[in-house]
């Protein structure tokens, strides 16, 4: 087995996701370093557990903690964070389910199967990134 | 893309890629698991939230557990840290050459950070 060749620079699928799941690894990390940081502040006063900084850092919204007893928590509900919950979203689940395309892709997979699963890929990414932004803007 | 793969596998199985392949397998397998909890966990508290069925419930349940967790926290920082040494190879190519040692450098990191996680997440259990 060889290693899969790297995909050539142009406008093609598999390049311009090459590019993009560097650049969406890198905005996910400094995301992450905002959200926890701000977790540790918003946890600063009630001692807050790894579990809600976890859940916090991944998707900073006020409803993912709302167990945690966390005082003063509609302070966090604001656009800022909305716009940080939406880009985790979309930087992942793009990310995410490209990557799951690239797996499946490795495993000889040509014609019709190919065009369905891309098409079962791309409905299943359309649709997480409705159902995150519909919570987001919800909350 | 797609390859044609002439290796059984057990053949496979044996090949001695050493560090840099332990990084390949376990960077697609902690990729995967995460997109595979994340999109069960949206779809989960989708149905909750919107239908209050009782099969969100029970795949919360699953992602509750300890055992669940510790994998999933595995596949997240060993995921990201990793990424990461990929992305800085890629940017720099010249660093290809140092690969090997790269994969040992970035278990200085991984195990202190897992390691930390895990005592406090066992401790936090046991407590009950
Ligand atoms: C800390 C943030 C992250 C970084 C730095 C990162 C980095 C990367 C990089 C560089 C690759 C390409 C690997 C290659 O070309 O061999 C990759 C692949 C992948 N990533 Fe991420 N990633 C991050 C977060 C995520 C998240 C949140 C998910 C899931 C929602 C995810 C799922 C995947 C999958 C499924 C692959 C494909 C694996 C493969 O091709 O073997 N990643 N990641």
């Amino acid at each position: 087995m060889r290693s899969r060749a790297m995909p050539k620079p142009s406008w093609n699928l598999d390049y311009m996701m090459w590019v993009f799941t560097r650049l969406s690894g890198l905005s996910l990390i400094l995301l992450i370093v905002i959200g926890i940081s701000a977790g540790l502040l918003m946890g600063a006063r009630s001692q807050m557990d790894l579990g809600t900084l976890m859940r916090w850092t991944f998707f900073p919204n006020s409803n993912h903690v709302l167990d945690s007893e966390i005082p003063d928590l509609y302070l966090w509900a604001n656009g800022f964070w909305q716009i940080m919950q939406i880009l985790v979203v979309f930087f992942a689940a793009t990310h995410g389910f490209n990557g799951l395309r690239v797996v499946i892709e490795d495993y000889s997979l040509s014609g019709f199967w190919q065009i369905f699963l891309r098409f079962l890929i791309l409905l299943l990414w359309i649709f997480s990134i409705m159902v995150g932004i519909y919570v987001i803007l919800g909350s | 893309m797609a390859l044609s793969r002439k290796v059984s596998l057990s053949a496979g199985a044996k090949y001695k890629g050493g560090g840099p392949m332990l990084a390949w397998v376990l960077h697609r397998i902690s990729g995967l698991g995460i997109i595979i909890f994340v999109t069960l966990h949206v779809i989960a508290s989708f149905f909750t939230q919107q239908f209050g069925s009782d099969l969100g419930i029970s795949i919360n349940i699953i992602y509750e557990s300890i055992y669940f967790q510790l994998f999933i926290v595995f596949c997240a920082i060993f995921h990201g840290v990793n990424g990461f040494r990929i992305i800085v190879l890629d940017i720099w190519p010249r660093l290809i050459r140092y690969q090997k040692e790269s994969t040992w450098l970035e278990w200085f990191v991984i195990l202190p950070l897992y390691g930390l996680t895990v005592f406090i997440m066992i401790q936090r259990f046991l407590e009950g």
